[in-house]
């Protein structure tokens, strides 16, 4: 019970609780060799599509990310953005032809901020706990990875009906190929920014990390408000 | 004519970009500075010739002793006297080489404020988007503007997507020191060596 404490436990104030350094720096080095010979040139070339086309993909990738953020929406008593996404999700796959236009937005019903499990628990009060870094998959928390495992056990439809219960028409390999392309696309976006982060980074490692957890904790507070990054007393300390 | 027309307004660009951003009002003195930083990035000179531009700007628009106060967090307090000089020499070299690298990249960046949100009489925060483009989407970035000299607001901190720059920068520094059994000596070092890269 203690050491699950330690793994969950609140670190708002005292920084990133980086348990598995060493390791972390190791795997993310792998993971860095990997980004740079296949995932960079493959969002290089991504790019060079036609922009209504990675649009399209881009739209249908969102659409299908309903599956995990409405039920998620609810159990974080959200029920108005599950109508919303709901909403949105059913013009989108129809009128929308399976996601790749938007015709939802049109409507009036813009596109909202994903969530997932770990979020979920994070609005339950479970804390980050550990931050670690997985092969290929990259930085997460043992939070954040508690939440995908739940996701791989029944809580993502799109996982359900192609990975555990191949149907008719679709099978294993739309999943794992919708996940890449999430990535790829993700990335393709974030070259230039990805690129000057690693140009002008003094320890790479620590700025992903510190990036990754304050994108996170955003995310679950799930508001507008002004967060810690931008609470005055973290600056008031310099002016004593 | 021609020649004395193009001489004219080449110096009046170089003026405007090289005069301090004096705006009092916090949104005006953003909007004034994005619109300088986006002649710069989009107009035809050497990326060379831009970033000694950009860096005029950011010295100018920046509070870069208090940025390199800040994120030197809890080592600020055991620096000797020469350490803080030396800390604020390189941490003034490295922030402009930073801030100016991380700019150059973009070719097409134009930001629009949107509003602002006086928090106290020191702070500001500007709220401003960087538009998007069909290769990339658009940006929310949220400018902590220091207000204590109404004449003369400086940058404190960018927010990016909710993402703090000055914190992100503290945290990378923090780690560099622990890394290195609490020896600030390994933070000089790194920034030495990246700044004269």
């Amino acid at each position: 019970m203690l050491q699950l404490s330690v793994v969950f436990q609140t670190s708002a104030d005292e920084g990133a609780k980086d348990c598995f350094e060493k390791i972390n720096r190791a795997t993310f080095a792998f993971n860095m060799g990997l980004d740079k010979a296949i995932f960079k040139p493959v969002s290089k070339g991504y790019r060079k599509l036609p922009s209504p086309i990675r649009t399209g993909t881009s739209n249908a990738l969102n659409n299908l990310s309903n599956l995990i953020t409405v039920p998620n929406n609810i159990l974080q008593g959200d029920f108005s953005s599950a109508l919303h996404n709901t909403t949105r999700f059913l013009i989108n796959s129809t009128l929308g032809i399976v996601g790749i236009f938007d015709p939802a937005n049109s409507f009036g019903l813009e596109r909202k901020e994903k969530e997932d499990f770990g979020q979920t628990l994070g609005v339950m009060g479970v804390g980050e706990g550990c931050y670690i870094v997985l092969p290929v998959l990259g930085p997460s928390t043992i939070r954040d990875t508690v939440g995908s495992m739940i996701s791989f056990s029944g809580g993502d439809a799109w996982y359900n009906i192609t990975v555990k219960n191949d149907t008719q028409y679709v099978n294993e390999s739309d999943y794992y190929f919708s996940k890449g392309v999430s990535g790829v696309d993700f990335r393709a976006k974030n070259l230039e920014a990805f690129e000057s982060v690693e140009r002008n980074s003094v320890d790479l490692y620590a700025t992903i990390r510190s990036i990754y957890l304050q994108d996170r904790k955003r995310k679950i507070k799930n508001s507008k408000e002004i967060i810690e990054t931008m609470d005055d007393s973290d600056w008031d300390s310099i002016e004593k | 004519m021609k020649l004395l027309k193009r001489s004219l307004f080449s110096a009046i660009f170089f003026i405007l970009i090289t005069t301090n951003v004096s705006a009092s009002n916090p949104s005006e003195f953003i909007s004034d500075l994005s619109l300088k930083t986006s002649e710069i990035l989009s107009s035809k000179i050497t990326d060379d010739e831009k970033i000694v531009k950009l860096k005029k700007i950011g010295e100018s628009s920046v509070d870069i002793n208090g940025v390199g106060l800040y994120t030197l967090g809890k080592y600020r307090k055991t620096l000797t006297e020469n350490q803080k000089a030396e800390y604020k020499k390189l941490f003034k070299d490295y922030f402009l080489k930073s801030f100016s690298g991380r700019l150059v990249s973009y070719k097409d960046a134009k930001i629009i404020v949107i509003n602002e949100e006086v928090k106290n009489e020191k702070y500001t925060i500007v709220y401003s988007k960087l538009l998007g483009n069909s290769d990339r989407p658009e940006v929310k970035i949220d400018w902590r503007v220091y207000t204590k000299n109404p004449e003369n607001p400086l940058i404190r901190d960018l927010v990016i997507e909710g993402l703090s720059l000055a914190r992100t920068q503290k945290e990378e520094f923090h780690s560099i020191i622990e890394n290195n059994g609490g020896n600030v000596q390994a933070l000089f070092d790194t920034l030495s060596v990246f700044a004269n890269n």
